[in-house]
């Protein structure tokens, strides 16, 4: 068994008073599409944030490529940084600066290229992802999907070995939400990525994720192949991954119950 | 009672941890300039954004600031027959206090509030995390260079506040109420000293460019990523930069003019 790339043991986050992470461990393994799938407010985006090292955990280790993130200096965790892309969940363009500029972005700050091939770089990470022609549209004349789309040609602007994907389905069109489907693992298999894909959409990260995690609670509930996944046992996956309305997950928030809500009159 | 006290005890502790991390984030951009010195570009465009977007309400208000100045000095000093000083006074005043100060509260509600809806609104849309994630330094790229544009802006916008108030004040005393052309430029010229009047008037605009910079930036930077949070960011820049502004010029007239 090769050695992970990224390897998360006994992982313990909290914001506030709240447990956010409460003992995860997991390994990403290069060259593969690993999802991480939960419902809202499992904290995936957190768990991102934490391994690109934007978070610090309260306790626990996060090694990606052998490094331990948490510990790093800010030279080191840029270094690191560098071999990471990450697609954040609305995008995050640069509002004034043009879709072209935003893929070149990147590009400029780190290497010294020249312009022509700046420019051949910009077209076909655009090209890949459907937008060449909009290349000079601000990002605030496209729409979330498309904004969607530049930012992870963004974030395949200097080939990195690992992109993290922050729900990256959300608000695309069917049209579009399958080419990014197939978009992902291409580029996962023909740039020898490594692929982090968070997501609940359940269907779409499936197809296309080699393994998968899912997270409830502050803890891994389950993980495997997706195919193993979908026969699992166990009454949580069967929930999350059929959508089912009834299991142990609660649709509601927790609340005193609603009779007691409604005679208070009007008191809180 | 002693909800009142845990309640003091909170803002007490809060305000002194905001404070903390307020001079910290000053000692980040104070460590980042030199590293922008490379890139100009940066610097220009956000003079041009911070410092030539304001120019018109600089020179607009010194206009009338210096007009005002003109007619309640003319009718105060008639009454002694020393109207001829009136250039004097206008330029005194102007230069060592009206200039810095009225500058930097104009500043801080045009450029100050800007800079801290812009830096709030990039936070909030992750575009400063973003960032980080490219291994690009939002402090060195998006932050530091805007603290040198406030910096350098704020005393050439004093300057020019100055300059017209001064023709405000001529253009009433000597053009309107017949006050001796010659006598009011030179007596501006004899009484005005460059050290002790233009200099320290420049040094106190540059004292309220960089706090002003400083409070609107950090404000940005600190605030909540919602829309409350960006919108308070604005109002706290602009009240706090003008009770700072107040309060040092205060500091810094005592250290200057108090013999």
């Amino acid at each position: 068994m090769p050695e992970p790339v990224v390897k998360i043991r006994d992982l313990r986050f909290a914001r506030g008073n709240r447990m956010i992470f409460d003992g995860v461990d997991l390994d990403i393994y290069a060259d593969c599409v690993t999802a991480i799938m939960g419902p809202s407010g499992t904290g995936k985006t957190t768990l991102l944030k934490l391994i690109g090292g934007q978070l610090r955990p309260l306790s626990g280790s996060i090694h990606v490529y052998g490094e331990e993130v948490p510990h790093l200096g800010r030279q080191a965790l840029y270094r690191l940084r560098r071999r990471i892309g990450m697609l954040f969940q609305t995008g995050a363009l640069l509002t004034d600066i043009d879709v072209f500029e935003n893929v070149a972005y990147p590009i400029r700050e780190h290497t010294r290229l020249p312009e022509a091939l700046v420019r051949d770089l910009v077209l076909m990470k655009l090209e890949a992802v459907g937008l060449r022609g909009a290349a000079r549209l601000m990002p605030s004349q496209l729409s979330g999907g498309m904004a969607r789309r530049v930012a992870l040609a963004r974030a395949i602007a200097l080939d990195p070995m690992m992109v993290l994907y922050d729900e990256p389905f959300t608000g695309q069109d069917p049209i579009s939400m399958g080419v990014l489907v197939k978009l992902i693992r291409e580029l996962n298999d023909a740039l020898d990525l490594t692929s982090i894909v968070v997501s609940h959409d359940v269907a779409e990260t499936c197809a296309i994720a080699d393994y998968a995690y899912l997270l409830s609670d502050g803890k891994v509930v389950e993980h495997g192949e997706p195919a193993a996944l979908r026969e699992s046992s166990s009454d949580w996956s069967q929930q999350f991954l059929k959508a089912l309305p009834d299991g142990p997950v609660a649709f509601h928030y927790p609340a005193v119950p609603f009779r007691d809500d409604l005679l208070q009159g009007g008191q809180h | 009672m002693l909800d009142a006290i845990q309640q003091l005890g909170r803002v007490t502790l809060g305000f002194f941890e905001r404070l903390g991390r307020g001079h910290l984030f000053l000692l980040q951009v104070l460590v980042s300039l030199p590293g922008i010195v490379l890139r100009p570009g940066l610097v220009l465009r956000q003079v041009y954004s911070v410092g030539v977007l304001t120019l018109v309400i600089i020179v607009v208000s010194g206009l009338f600031v210096g007009m005002v100045m003109g007619l309640q000095g003319y009718n105060t000093l008639v009454d002694f027959g020393a109207e001829e000083s009136l250039g004097v006074l206008v330029a005194l005043s102007l230069v060592r206090e009206l200039g810095p100060v009225v500058t930097a509260l104009l500043f801080a509600g045009r450029a100050g509030s800007a800079l801290s809806a812009e830096i709030g609104l990039m936070k909030a849309t992750e575009q400063l995390s973003g960032m980080e994630m490219m291994a690009v330094d939002p402090i060195q790229r998006v932050i530091a260079p805007r603290f040198l544009a406030a910096f350098l802006s704020m005393p050439l916008l004093a300057a020019i506040f100055s300059a017209v108030g001064v023709y405000g004040g001529w253009f009433i005393g000597v053009g309107l109420l017949g006050v001796d052309d010659g006598a009011f430029w030179a007596q501006m010229q004899d009484k005005v000293d460059l050290y002790d009047d233009i200099y320290n008037g420049v040094i106190k605009s540059i004292v309220f460019g960089f706090v002003v910079g400083w409070i609107a930036l950090f404000e940005g930077s600190d605030t909540l990523p919602t829309a409350e949070g960006v919108s308070r960011a604005t109002t706290q820049t602009v009240v706090h930069s003008a009770l700072v502004v107040l309060g040092l010029d205060f500091v810094l007239t005592a250290l200057m003019f108090g013999d």
